[in-house]
């Protein structure tokens, strides 16, 4: 037997063991935090994935699939002018950074190829927080609020960090030559008000089926919420004609698939999630035997969710499990050590929040949880918005990577500027 | 004989994409050293922005996506002719 093969596989089974050996399960305070993980992880469940996440992968699947990403690279490009460079890499993101492992070979293809060291650190910075996953969660589970700072913030500070970069540098920058970004020219297959028709039906029924209830009962907001379901059931049917119009589905598959979802909801009325699962269920099967482009959508869909649903659970069992959940009891971290490190709004606070962002890895989207569970544990929203800004766009591991393309000394800089960055707009976000 | 990078970090798609090549080759009795590139500054020099990348004899033939296995078939049929 080669043991050299056996090891891993020895070590997890004795990790296994020693943790189950010495698990102090009568311990108070563990058990609680037990609990805590899997209230956590239920709530999630209840709470955010059948409408929220389902829907916000399907509609990453549609930017992945339907929308030409090359015309957005063609702006990174050598030839670009400097302000259309910095604007497109700091928003880019959102179409081009689903995938957290697609951001380094992107930076690296600006910084080289491109339009250079600016635009690239703006497109790292603000990519993998502006991605549309990340946007849609924040806003959804740490308030609409701290969602459109963390958008804002990212974008512009992005710009800022690129800009300070670029000057640093300005002399080494003078002497890259600026290659051509040479891509094959992908021809457009529909017009692209009918890609965005699908996709703004896609995000309007993810906004309606989350319309939270608003603390008076009447005026406009409330209208909203009560007829919620009314709204997003009329968007499914818009949505219904995209894909037989836009997608170009096979009509009698659709036609049968809406009156199915149809009639669940005449029965089911009153348990709107019935009729919403259904018509899940329903276009997963429709796509699962189509063919090119929307079979193609559903694989990105699939990808996305095989990628980070595993991740999130993790994550949110974690997050329980150290931090406590909402209504639920404590974690294993008590209450006092984070309301004393990252309570209020101080320049400690803020300044720890971006050190620890930055040098922690978060895997796609679990940011979200764990700063959940911090804020309930009595974070400020300043260092909160620090944490945000600096963690996903950093770690130990990319910083390693980012060193390999543009050397050490840059990296420490960026580094630096990032979690400097950060304080300040921590500071600035806490006291507003 | 065929020069076929695959250009990826080893995501689940880059290791996807490097499978069906190989397929692709052994099926059609295509003579080709496929081979990975997982070093992230190479890939701007291969021409790569987004993986996974396939770069065939210095050409980039596509990247951010996996191709469909007919379609990567057609184009190696042509790069070998």
């Amino acid at each position: 037997m080669n043991w050299k093969e056996q090891y891993k596989s020895f070590l997890w089974i004795l990790v296994f063991f020693l943790f189950a050996y010495f698990m102090p399960i009568e311990d108070g305070s563990f058990s609680a935090a037990i609990i805590a993980a899997f209230d956590l992880a239920k709530w999630y469940a209840q709470e955010h994935v059948l409408l929220c996440l389902i829907p916000a992968f399907f509609i990453a699947g549609v930017i992945a699939v339907f929308v030409s990403q090359n015309s957005v690279i063609k702006y990174l490009g050598g030839k670009a002018k400097k302000w259309t460079a910095y604007s497109a890499a700091a928003v880019s993101g959102t179409i081009l950074a689903v995938c957290s492992c697609t951001v380094l070979p992107l930076f690296s293809g600006i910084h080289k190829r491109g339009a250079g060291l600016g635009p690239a650190i703006a497109f790292l910075y603000s990519g993998p927080a502006i991605n549309i996953l990340a946007i849609i969660l924040t806003a959804r589970i740490l308030g609409f609020e701290l969602g459109i700072a963390r958008v804002i913030g990212a974008v512009s500070f992005s710009i800022v960090i690129g800009i300070i970069m670029s000057f640093i540098y300005r002399k080494e920058e003078k002497e890259r030559t600026a290659a051509h970004l040479a891509l094959p020219d992908q021809v457009e297959s529909r017009p692209l008000w009918q890609t965005a028709y699908h996709f703004f039906v896609l995000v309007a029924i993810l906004v309606f089926a989350n319309w939270g209830k608003p603390d008076s009962t009447d005026g406009f907001w409330y209208l909203m919420y009560a007829y919620k379901w009314l709204i997003v059931g009329l968007f499914g049917i818009l949505f219904s004609i995209s894909l037989i119009f836009i997608l170009k589905l096979n009509k009698l598959y659709v036609g049968l698939g809406t009156a199915v979802v149809f009639i669940t909801a005449l029965i089911w009325g009153n348990q709107p999630l019935i009729p919403f699962s259904a018509s899940v269920v329903i276009l997963t099967l429709i796509l699962t035997f189509s063919k090119g482009e929307p079979n193609e959508w559903l694989g990105e869909t699939w990808g996305f969710t095989r990628q980070i649903m595993p991740l999130l659970g993790a994550g949110v069992l974690t997050a329980g499990f150290l931090l406590g959940s909402a209504n639920n009891g404590n974690g294993i971290i008590p209450n006092e050590w984070i309301s004393n490190l990252v309570g209020g709004n101080s320049l400690f606070s803020n300044f720890f929040a971006s050190i620890v962002g930055a040098f922690m890895y978060f895997a796609t989207l679990t940011e979200i949880p764990i700063l959940q569970g911090l804020i309930n544990n009595g974070m400020g929203k300043g260092p909160a918005l620090a944490l945000l800004l600096a963690g996903p766009a950093l770690s130990l591991p990319n910083m390693l990577v980012i060193r390999s393309v543009i050397g050490t000394q840059k990296t420490a800089v960026f580094v630096s500027l990032v979690i400097i960055m950060s304080t300040i707009v921590g500071i600035i976000y806490g006291a507003i | 004989m065929l020069n076929i990078k695959v250009v990826g970090t080893g995501c689940p798609n880059c290791q996807k994409l490097e499978s069906l090549c190989r397929e692709v080759t052994n099926e059609q009795n295509i003579e080709a050293n496929v081979e990975k590139v997982t070093e992230i500054k190479d890939f701007a020099d291969l021409g790569i922005f987004k993986t996974p990348g396939l770069v065939v004899n210095d050409e980039v033939l596509i990247q951010g996506k996996i191709p469909t296995k007919s379609t990567l078939e057609h184009w190696l049929k042509d790069k070998i002719n």
